[in-house]
């Protein structure tokens, strides 16, 4: 990599491919959930896979050229992702009551699917998304308004 | 320039782990399905179980089916499409899968209609005028008496059969083994035990042809 050797232009451009490489992960381990190993995603997933699928195609959009505006169109997405992860997790943590929940048909959202190591879920790995995209979204801004 | 390289090198990287992971998936997934299917031989058929096609053919399908599914509809012409092209060869063998809501009446009708023979006629029946009944994936059971009439049968002892304990239990049965086998879309074959790799017609075309040159 020669951003040390080129700071100017580029300053900024990592940490928003680094948002890329967890968004495009995020969505190819969805599908693989969904698709290939066949479990059906529930309604709140499917929210949150709204917010997530387009940050895939819209940040490659602000990396060539590096565009400083990046933030104004890839940060609403990945809030409003951000929020439904949170409340996913909460709604299957019990912190929210389940009749509440806006889901009645299907894949309940409160069923958990997977738990990797007694602890990860679904909705977790989404909200640590989300929230590394938000952070090294921040971080961008910052380094590009240096 | 090097930031493209990155990206593209990226990118072709997280599509290749998505491949091979996918591929390491459906084969394990492939060897398990056979292992399942090899442990719950028994849930293949059962006594009740209505059958097409000469008694000692050596090729067996099992076929899963709703009779408001509309992909069970199209498959239905091309299973005896099959079974013409090979006489006396295969057997036909239905399972009630009802997963459209509504659908276990239809079962049930079929059931009854079984006892008196006219399980074939009346499966016909539906699939004829399921486009009239069950729009959309909205099934209306109540509607399907209508296209009943030129089947020929005993209406009250239908109804009868249908409220009995005997079509129930086989139903229930149906289902049970629906989830022993893993079945969870409909139409889902079996060939001689073994599933389909993947669905589609080419698929279950191979997997009788592979079978009909294993038997004969």
């Amino acid at each position: 990599m020669s951003t040390q050797a080129n700071p100017l232009p580029t300053a900024g451009w990592t940490p928003v491919f680094l948002c890329w490489l967890i968004a495009a992960g995020s969505m190819l381990g969805a599908l693989f959930l969904g698709e290939v190993m066949g479990l059906p995603p529930c309604v709140l997933c499917w929210w949150q896979r709204i917010a997530m699928f387009p940050l895939v195609l819209i940040l490659p959009a602000g990396m060539f050229p590096l565009d400083r505006k990046v933030l104004r169109y890839a940060l609403p997405l990945a809030l409003v992702g951000w929020l439904v992860a949170l409340f996913h997790l909460l709604l299957v943590a019990g912190v929210i009551p389940e009749r509440i929940q806006p889901c009645s048909r299907g894949v309940s959202c409160k069923e958990v699917q997977i738990e990797w190591f007694g602890f990860v879920t679904i909705p977790m790995l989404s909200l640590l998304a989300f929230s590394l995209i938000i952070g090294l979204l921040l971080l961008a801004k910052h380094r590009m308004s240096k | 320039m090097n930031q493209k390289y990155l990206f593209g090198f990226a990118a072709a990287l997280l599509m290749m782990v998505f491949v091979i992971a996918t591929l390491v998936h459906n084969t394990e997934k492939g060897e398990r399905l056979d292992d399942m299917v090899t442990q719950n031989r028994s849930a293949l058929v059962r006594d009740h179980s209505p059958t097409l096609g000469a008694a000692d053919a050596r090729v067996h399908i099992v076929e899963f089916l709703d009779p408001a599914c509309e992909t069970c509809r199209s498959f239905y012409p091309f299973v005896k499409q099959m079974m013409a092209a090979a006489p006396g060869r295969i057997r036909v063998i239905v399972r009630y899968a009802p997963f459209h809501d509504g659908s276990d009446q239809l079962v049930k009708m079929l059931e009854a209609a079984r006892m008196q023979g006219k399980f074939w006629e009346t499966l016909e029946a539906m699939f004829a005028s399921q486009p009239n009944w069950a729009a959309h994936h909205n099934p209306q059971p109540d509607l399907v008496w209508n296209y009943l009439d030129g089947v020929g049968l005993d209406m009250a002892k239908l109804k009868a059969d249908m409220a009995s304990s005997a079509v129930e239990a086989a139903v229930r049965q149906d289902l049970e083994d629906a989830r022993a086998l893993n079945v969870t879309k409909t139409p889902e074959f079996f060939v001689n035990g073994r599933p389909m790799p993947s669905f589609g017609y080419e698929q279950l075309q191979n997997l009788v042809q592979d079978e009909l040159k294993a038997a004969y």
